[in-house]
């Protein structure tokens, strides 16, 4: 402490801009300080609440496919299997879309029409999910039911149509940005070449910016997996096995909604914590891969 | 998403305190002993008890306006962790404490109404009355097809609670005694929830507590005999359980003030005003 006292008065000494930027650091580095520890201690705490699991020898349990909670069968795998399927789908339904949207706003078409369905996709990203959960209980749902004769229409599908919708703008955006992100002369020179604005797209500039394409990929399915709100209010969160987009299923993020309420001493609830140490490992392999792809030039 | 709910409820009773301060002169004798006190009652917990606790807390508020009350659901094993944790002054339970969890926070109980579940389908089903043996069979996933129970040649939609929830528990406990439902079973987290599902499709099945039954669904005779608030009070309806207020320890003067009024007249007029039957 004494010594930075004493930096600090040849500072004050010195010139009060430079004393302005050390605290403005300093407060940079306080509030970067609080985030690292809150991830840090978030995960420590997951660790923690599981290990009673560990140390019991009834983390197998957990790792099984039957969730019978008044039955003495604890498994989540079920739920894995939904949230990496939803997940999936999700992406598989929104990404031919969402490549769509991106070259139309970013080459193809131009001046008003452009800036609509830019602001549009911008403004999709403020929708809160509620809305979307919502809408779809009294829209989608009965479409699916009558559509697909899939039983109460509560589906692995119904979630995953909505799903898309929400993971759309974020991919549109990232796609959008590396496109952005092209050497300008790159783009002159196919123009010179006399490629069309769609053969340039397809030639060139798409195939330029193939990591960007990971990377939206990847960003929209961490999107999607973290979601609770429309798996927990469309998928109907049966805990079976995922036979068909077309059954009921429940993924990890709705299966911590519906069980944090339960008894804290029950397996249950000690189930919950497994799950979200599943999730939080799965949103760390997802952003280091976002690092490794984003790093390099 | 439950914080703004609050913020919500707290806006409409502001405004009832502010719109209607006449009321509050022709006060009933029930509402005496909150003359004088002031503070805060947080609740949180079971969501049957949503509606009674709404009612009184605008009645109260009206009363006398230095008390705020807010209501908070979030269902009974919500309740018991809140008020066991001191983060609110009473954790509603539909269901009584387990010795453990009465043992741990030193929680005492004060039971104040009776609420009776009822099985549930849209109100354009031909089905209007089940044995309870059809209903465990639904429920374990033996009978699937409406026809097999005099109905349309349908599959049903068979609707359940989640794992935390109070009405789950006297319906499984009570009715399917005990038995494990059918996995393809749909889960929803309330009884709101429940009812808008329900009420959407021809086929489904659920069940929602007796307070909750409205125009949107219909409920089910059982057994002969119809869930209302009168055969569940004389116990011919067998499928009920008492409503609980919780508080962790002696409560103070003011949550005893809130406590009294739900046993009350005033308050018993209000649970059975929303379907449930009060236990004076």
């Amino acid at each position: 402490m004494a010594p930075s006292e004493h930096d600090r008065k040849i500072d004050a000494g010195k010139t009060p801009a430079r004393n302005a930027d050390r605290w403005i650091e300093r407060f940079l580095l306080a509030t970067t300080a609080v985030s690292a520890v809150a991830i840090v201690s978030i995960l420590g705490l997951l660790v923690a609440f599981c290990l009673p699991l560990l140390t019991s020898g009834r983390i197998g349990e957990v790792f099984s496919w039957q969730w019978r909670p008044f039955g003495g069968k604890f498994g989540i795998l079920a739920m894995c299997e939904a949230s990496l399927y939803l997940s999936l789908l999700a992406l598989a339904l929104a990404f031919p879309p969402a490549v769509a949207v991106c070259c139309l706003i970013s080459g193809l078409l131009r001046g008003k029409a452009a800036r609509f369905f830019s602001v549009l996709t911008h403004f999709m990203t403020s929708i809160p999910t509620v809305i979307y959960g919502f809408v779809s209980v009294f829209l989608l749902v009965p479409c699916i039911r009558d559509w697909f004769e899939a039983g109460s229409g509560f589906t692995l599908l119904t979630a995953g149509l909505t799903l898309s919708l929400l993971i759309l703008p974020t991919i549109v955006l990232v796609l959008k940005s590396s496109l952005d992100q092209i050497d300008p002369s790159l783009r002159l020179a196919a123009e010179a070449m006399g490629l069309t604005p769609v053969q340039q797209l397809r030639h060139v500039l798409i195939p330029a910016a193939y990591r960007g394409l990971v990377l939206a990929a990847v960003l929209g399915f961490g999107r999607a997996i973290g979601d609770t709100l429309v798996s927990l209010m469309l998928a109907g969160n049966a805990a079976q096995h995922v036979t068909s987009p077309l059954v009921s299923a429940r993924t990890l993020t709705a299966h911590i909604a519906l069980v944090l309420a339960t008894d804290s001493h029950s397996m249950a609830y000690q189930s919950v914590f497994a799950s979200g140490l599943i999730l939080f490992v799965i949103m760390g392999v997802i952003s280091l891969l976002i690092r490794k792809l984003g790093g390099k030039p | 998403m439950a914080h703004r709910k609050v913020e919500w409820i707290g806006v409409v009773f502001l405004l009832i305190a502010l719109l209607a301060p006449a009321q509050g002169s022709a006060a009933e004798a029930s509402l005496q002993p909150f003359v004088g006190l002031e503070g805060a009652i947080a609740i949180a917990g079971g969501t049957a008890h949503i509606p009674v606790m709404n009612d009184a807390a605008k009645n109260i508020m009206t009363f006398n306006p230095k008390i705020r009350i807010t209501v908070e659901g979030g269902g009974s094993g919500v309740g018991v962790q809140k008020v066991g944790e001191g983060l609110v002054d009473i954790g509603n339970t539909g269901r009584p404490l387990s010795e453990e969890e009465a043992a741990k926070y030193g929680l005492k109980s004060f039971p104040f109404a009776l609420d009776g579940v009822a099985v549930v389908v849209h109100p354009s089903n031909p089905v209007s009355s089940l044995t309870a043996q059809q209903v465990r069979d639904i429920f374990a996933g033996k009978i699937t097809g409406w026809k097999d129970i005099g109905g349309t040649d349908a599959a049903i939609h068979l609707f359940t609670r989640d794992e935390a929830s109070g009405t789950r528990e006297v319906f499984w406990e009570k009715l399917l005694k005990k038995r494990p439902v059918v996995e393809s079973a749909n889960v929803v987290p309330s009884n709101g929830a429940m009812k808008t599902a329900i009420a959407q499709d021809k086929d489904a099945l659920g069940y929602v507590g007796i307070g909750h039954v409205d125009a949107g669904v219909k409920a089910v005779i059982l057994d002969g005999v119809a869930p209302t608030q009168e055969t569940s009070m004389n116990g011919s309806y067998p499928v009920v359980r008492k409503l609980f207020m919780n508080t962790k320890g002696e409560p103070s003067k003011l949550v005893k003030a809130f406590i009294d009024y739900i046993l009350s007249g005033d308050g018993a007029a209000l649970s059975k005003k929303h379907g449930y039957i009060p236990l004076q």
